[in-house]
C-alpha cells in the first residue's frame, strides 16, 4: 500500500500548497488524481515519490512510515517508486544520450551489468527505435523523449509508478502508446499506479479509481483560487 | 573578434617559439648599449643595463601569461568547488560558505593579495597563490547561483528518484552543466590575473626583480622615464594592454555566444 495521510506540504511554510491531503493506492491498483492546474496535485505527487518533504502528515509505504525524503531516504525506498514528469525537456539531462538517460538509474545504483539487457527489453516496450538511442534530448521530439523518460522510470522495476501529467504535452497516439506501455508493465509486474492529471476522459479510461482533488485535500481550508497555468504557486503571492 | 583571434594566436606563438628559437640571453648585459632608443637592431630599444627590450618584453609576457593562466585556473577550480558545494548541499552549509565568501570579498582584493604575497619569499608561485586566493569569489558566486537554479530541475528529481547519491548528482549532472560558465569565468580572469601580477611586481612585491615580468619591466623603467627615455615604459605597457584586451575580447565574444541575453556577473 502507498498511503498518504493528512499531508500538508508546500514551498512556503506560511502558505502550504497542499493541505491535509490523504489518499491510498493498493498494490496493483491504478488511481487517477484529477485536479485543476495549480491546485497542488504535482506537489502531492512529489511527496509520494519521496522528492519533497511534507511539513506534516505521514506517508506509509507497505505499512512502513517514511521518515526521510530525497537523498536522506534510503535508496531502496526511492527506487521502489518510478516517476514520470510532465515536461520531458526539463526532466532529461540535456547532455545525456537517450541510452545513457535510460541506463542512468542502473549505473547510479551499481547495476551496470544489467544495462544491455534492460535497454533491449525496454526500447521496444516504450516504442523507441534503436537509432534514437544515440541521440541527445534536443535531437528527438517531445513524444520520443517522454518515451525515454518512461523507460528510465521503469528501468529499476519499481513497485509503484507515479505519472505526473505524463501525457499532458503529447498527441493522442503517443498518449495511447505511453499508457499502453505503462499498463503492460503493470500487467507484468503488478505495480501500483498513481496517475495525476486534469484530463478526465483519459484518467477515467486508464485508472481503476478516480479521485477528485476536492475529495483528497481538505475542503474549506481556505484554499485560494490561483491563476491557471502557473506551475509554481509559491512564486505568486495568494490574492487577497 | 578576428583581430582578437589573430592577436592571441600571435602572442601564444611568440611566447612559445621565440625563446627556444632565437637562443639569445635576455639577461645579457651590455653597458655600452644602455638606454638606446628603438632602432633596427633593437626594435624596442634597450634598458638601463643594455638589455634588449623586445626580448625582455617577450620573456615578460611569457611569465605574465603563465602567472595569469595558472592563477585563473586555480581560482576557477577553488571557486567551482566552493560554489558547487554550497549550492548542492544548501541549508546551513550554503549560508555559512556564502558568508565566508562575503567576508573575504569585503576586503579590497589587491590589499589582500599584497598581504598574501608578503608572507612568502618573492617568486612566481606566491604571486599565483595570491591572485588565485583573491579571485575565486566571483566564480564561487556564479557557480552557486547556477547550481541552485539547476537543483530544482525535474531532471535532478529524476536522478534522485533513480537512486543517485549526492555525489553522483553533483558529478554527473551538476558539474557538467556549470562547466561552460566556469570555463568562461576562467578565461575572463586571465587578463585580470595578469594585471594583478603586473601590479604586484610593480610594487616590488611580486616576482624577483631579475625575472622579466611586465610589471618588473615597468618598475625598472620608472627612473628612465623621468630622464626622458620613454621606450622602456611604453613597450612593456603596450605588452600588458594589448594581450589582455585581446584575451578579454575573445572571452567576451564567447560569453555572448553561450548566454546572449544575460550579462555575466564577472566584469573586467
Amino acid at each position: 500500500m502507498l498511503e498518504l495521510h493528512d499531508i500538508t506540504a508546500g514551498y512556503d511554510r506560511k502558505a502550504p500548497v497542499v493541505r491535509n491531503a490523504s489518499l491510498t493506492v493498493a498494490p496493483g491498483e491504478a488511481v487517477g488524481l484529477l485536479g485543476p492546474s495549480g491546485c497542488g496535485k504535482s506537489t502531492l505527487a512529489r511527496v509520494a515519490a519521496l522528492l519533497h518533504r511534507p511539513e506534516s502528515g505521514t506517508l506509509l509505504l507497505d505499512g512502513e512510515p517514511v521518515r526521510h525524503w530525497r537523498h536522506r531516504a534510503p535508496r531502496d525506498l526511492r527506487t521502489a517508486i518510478g516517476v514520470v514528469f510532465q515536461q520531458p525537456r526539463l526532466s532529461a539531462d540535456p547532455r545525456l544520450r537517450l541510452i545513457d538517460l535510460i541506463a542512468e538509474p542502473l549505473r547510479a545504483t551499481g547495476r551496470r551489468d544489467e544495462v544491455p539487457d534492460r535497454i533491449t527489453e525496454l526500447t521496444p516496450a516504450v516504442g523507441l527505435t534503436p537509432d534514437l538511442l544515440d541521440r541527445r534530448p534536443h535531437e528527438v521530439s517531445d513524444g520520443q523523449l517522454q518515451r525515454a523518460c518512461l523507460a528510465r522510470a521503469l528501468v529499476l522495476r519499481p513497485r509503484w509508478l507515479i505519472c505526473d501529467e505524463m501525457t499532458a504535452m503529447l498527441d493522442a497516439s503517443t498518449t495511447a502508446a505511453l499508457v499502453a506501455a505503462v499498463e503492460n508493465y503493470r500487467a507484468a509486474t503488478g505495480a501500483g499506479l498513481l496517475a495525476v492529471g486534469h484530463d478526465q476522459t483519459l484518467l477515467r479510461r486508464w485508472c481503476d479509481r478516480l479521485l477528485h482533488w476536492d475529495e483528497v485535500a481538505a475542503a474549506g481550508m481556505g484554499k485560494l483560487p490561483r491563476a491557471s497555468g502557473l506551475r509554481e504557486p509559491s512564486v505568486v503571492p495568494p490574492a487577497t | 573578434m578576428r583581430v582578437s583571434v589573430a592577436l592571441v594566436g600571435g602572442i601564444v606563438l611568440a611566447v612559445l617559439l621565440v625563446p627556444p628559437l632565437v637562443q639569445l640571453d635576455q639577461q645579457a648585459v651590455d653597458l655600452g648599449a644602455k638606454l638606446l632608443p628603438p632602432s633596427w637592431s633593437h626594435p624596442f630599444g634597450t634598458d638601463d643595463l643594455g638589455r634588449d627590450l623586445l626580448l625582455r618584453c617577450i620573456y615578460g609576457l611569457r611569465v605574465s601569461l603563465l602567472v595569469g593562466v595558472a592563477a585563473a585556473l586555480t581560482a576557477t577550480v577553488i571557486g567551482t568547488a566552493v560554489g558547487a558545494t554550497a549550492g548542492a548541499l544548501g541549508g546551513w552549509v550554503d549560508r555559512g560558505v556564502m558568508r565566508v565568501v562575503d567576508t573575504v570579498a569585503s576586503v579590497p582584493h589587491l590589499l589582500l593579495g599584497i598581504f598574501i604575497v608578503a608572507m612568502f619569499r618573492p617568486g612566481l608561485w606566491p604571486v599565483v597563490v595570491s591572485v588565485a586566493l583573491t579571485h575565486w569569489l566571483s566564480t564561487a558566486r556564479i557557480v552557486r547561483a547556477e547550481v541552485l537554479s539547476l537543483r530544482s530541475h525535474p531532471y535532478i528529481d529524476a536522478a534522485v528518484s533513480g537512486g543517485a547519491s549526492r555525489w553522483r548528482v553533483a558529478v554527473r549532472h551538476l558539474l557538467p552543466a556549470v562547466l561552460p560558465q566556469a570555463a568562461l569565468a576562467a578565461a575572463l580572469m586571465v587578463p585580470h590575473a595578469m594585471w594583478h601580477e603586473s601590479a604586484l611586481s610593480f610594487l616590488g612585491l611580486g616576482l624577483p626583480t631579475h625575472m622579466a615580468s611586465l610589471g618588473n619591466l615597468i618598475q625598472d623603467a620608472r627612473g628612465s622615464l623621468l630622464a626622458g627615455q620613454w621606450w622602456p615604459t611604453l613597450f612593456p605597457g603596450l605588452f600588458i594592454i594589448v594581450p589582455t584586451l585581446a584575451i578579454a575580447g575573445l572571452a567576451g565574444a564567447w560569453r555572448e555566444r553561450i548566454n546572449p541575453r544575460r550579462r555575466s556577473e564577472l566584469m573586467l
